[in-house]
């Protein structure tokens, strides 16, 4: 491996892709509303319901629809702090994951489809890197961006989640086991997902807007996570957690193996 | 004297039912600039994809730089520029930015990529626009620029495919001063292009691609001798004896046709083999003759003097 010309690969496609406004504005706006302004509504509802003097009966109604396990990890807490704890250590827990999904994804949509459309493949396939060069550094281009913006997108939250957990539940909720796991195993294990579902995309997308419609689909496994725990089917415990990411990495390395054997520039330069 | 830096042989490429490249056989000398003339579609691009391994022949093989561009692609990429048709530059990096991403993909000494990439910056007079977007360039300028790309890491062997298919004459010319400086350098150029002034201008020898099919190779001198037959003779004679002149030549067997154009008589589809019997008979019905001046026949003459052949052909 030649991590010289990965590199280069790398430096060139983050340099072109965040000049693209169709990527950057989702990987700044998503993490901000997850991260900022979700918890500071469940800090700030809660008050202005019991301040307008109205019961919670909406949220009670929620809480008693989870799983008897997760009720059980609410055990003996009053109706906001358990609301509180729900929110920002269960629900968030499948939306978290949205975030390197798709920071992977539309990275990768501009790089394998939108590289395509500006007509600069060409060029890269006649350079002396190898295939398995040229493939790692555009994954790499992806896969690394998208750890970084959950890493940081985790820091984040973890302060704002923190100031509404001491104000409702009267101490701090992160770090914690579940969540832990999540950032350095399912997060990268669903960015490694985002990124392989995209090679098949880009296969035969022809714009990277059609690559990011079609590449946008990928979340609706999350989607159903969320309704599925919301619901009362499953939640977020370690087992879960641990397991999620076990099906994620297994489901990217078939994606990539299978990505893999189409990704040749011999077959890439066909279908310029 | 050494061996050829391209030969191919039987070179085949089909897409679907299309024959994009049949049955190529040729050698390319090292050190020359070798012309690859043909219409649109004719299988010049696909040519160069297969030269340098970025695309599977359906039969037959190359060698290029002694290397087989399929099994060592990456050790001959190393040594071949490309000029790809479309300049395929990223518009949204900078001048300088494009060149030394690609300096470090062809693996540039690293303490030399700096100077590399200032010194083709003036060479290609692009220094003053080096840190603006690609994107705002004119199209020569673009060229110029995908042209320097195509030599940071001074390779031996240029692909070059049509170069100045959409420049303006002057940037065109600009662009055949370049290549022109590079052959000096002692690289190979292969250059597709169906412009045949150019190829005359810059090629030592040319091949003329119809469908996918070779169906000339030479210089374009030896071409000319070869392939056309109906040569244009221009003759200057003293004034007051053009219409007795003109009553000869048009009884001549060898000659075509003859008319006065601009002071001269000029007969056409005249054969080679033919034009000494013109000047006898002219001096036998005692005109005086100034000057004879044969027009060589140019590329353009080949091209369409193939063309038509192959045309007939059934
Ligand atoms: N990837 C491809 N898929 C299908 N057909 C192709 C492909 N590439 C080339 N062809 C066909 O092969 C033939 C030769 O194409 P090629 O691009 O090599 O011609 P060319 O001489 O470079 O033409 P031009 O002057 O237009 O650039 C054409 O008929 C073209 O349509
Ligand atoms: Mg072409």
């Amino acid at each position: 491996m030649n991590w010289r010309a990965i590199w280069a690969i790398m430096r060139k496609d983050l340099r072109v892709v965040l000049q693209n406004k169709g990527v950057v504005l989702p990987i700044i706006l998503v993490p901000v509303i997850l991260f900022v302004v979700l918890p500071l509504l469940v800090l700030w509802l809660p008050m202005a319901t019991s301040s307008a003097g109205a019961d919670n009966g909406d949220l009670q109604e929620l809480l008693s629809m989870v799983s008897p396990g997760l009720r059980a990890q609410l055990e003996g807490l009053d109706t906001n702090a358990a609301g509180a704890v729900f929110f920002l250590v269960y629900m968030l827990a499948p939306l978290f994951l949205i975030v390197p999904l798709m920071v992977a994804n539309v990275i990768a949509a501009d790089s394998f489809v939108g590289e395509k459309e500006r007509k600069t493949l060409e060029a890269l396939l006649y350079t002396p890197t190898t295939d398995g060069e040229l493939l790692t550094g555009k994954l790499l281009s992806a896969w690394l961006p998208a750890l970084a913006v959950s890493l940081l997108g985790y820091a984040l939250y973890s302060i704002t989640a923190n100031l509404a957990a001491v104000q409702l539940v009267g101490k701090p909720l992160f770090p914690n086991l579940i969540w832990t796991v999540m950032v350095v195993w399912v997060a990268p294990a669903a960015a490694a997902f985002g990124l392989t579902s995209m090679i098949l995309v880009s296969t035969r997308a022809k714009t990277f807007q059609d690559a990011y419609q079609t590449g946008s689909l990928v979340v609706l496994p999350m989607v159903v996570l969320l309704l599925a725990q919301t619901t009362g089917v499953i939640y977020f415990n370690i087992w879960l957690t641990l397991a999620l990411g076990l099906v994620l990495w297994i489901v990217s390395l078939a994606l990539l193996y299978y990505g893999k054997r189409t990704f040749h520039r011999t077959e890439l330069i066909a279908r310029l | 004297m050494s061996d050829p830096i391209i030969a191919a042989s039987g070179l085949t490429r089909r897409f679907g039912d299309t024959l994009a490249v049949a049955e190529l056989t040729l050698e390319v000398r090292r050190g020359e600039v070798f012309g690859f003339l043909g219409h649109n579609g004719a299988g010049k691009t696909t040519t160069v994809r297969l030269l340098n391994g970025v695309l599977t022949p359906s039969a037959g093989q190359a060698r290029v730089l002694g290397l087989d561009p399929m099994a060592d692609g990456p050790a001959l990429r190393r040594q071949t520029g490309v000029l790809t048709e479309t300049p395929s530059l990223d518009e949204r990096l900078s001048a300088r930015l494009n060149l030394s991403l690609y300096a470090d993909l062809y693996g540039v000494p690293k303490g030399e990529v700096k100077p590399r990439v200032e010194a083709l910056l003036k060479t290609f007079e692009l220094a003053e626009r080096a840190d603006d977007k690609v994107g705002a360039f004119s199209k020569g300028m673009k060229q110029r620029l995908a042209l320097a790309r195509t030599v940071v890491h001074q390779p031996v062997l240029l692909f070059l495919d049509e170069p100045t298919a959409a420049l303006d004459p002057v940037a065109a010319r600009q662009v055949h001063e370049m290549i022109l400086h590079t052959a000096r350098e002692g690289r190979t150029v292969f250059m597709n292009t169906h412009n045949l002034v150019e190829a005359q201008r810059l090629c030592d020898r040319v091949a003329v691609m119809e469908h996918g099919r070779l169906v000339a190779i030479g210089s374009p001198h030896d071409l000319a001798r070869r392939l056309v037959r109906n040569l244009t003779v221009e003759f200057e004679l003293a004034p007051d004896s053009t219409a007795q002149a003109l009553q000869v030549l048009q009884q001549a067997p060898g000659a075509a046709s003859a008319g006065p154009r601009n002071g001269v008589i000029v007969v056409s589809g005249a054969e080679r083999a033919a034009i000494p019997d013109l000047i006898a008979l002219l001096v036998g019905a005692g005109v005086p003759i100034y000057q004879v001046a044969p027009q060589e026949p140019t590329l353009e003459d080949v091209y369409f003097a193939l063309h038509s052949e192959t045309e007939v052909k059934p």
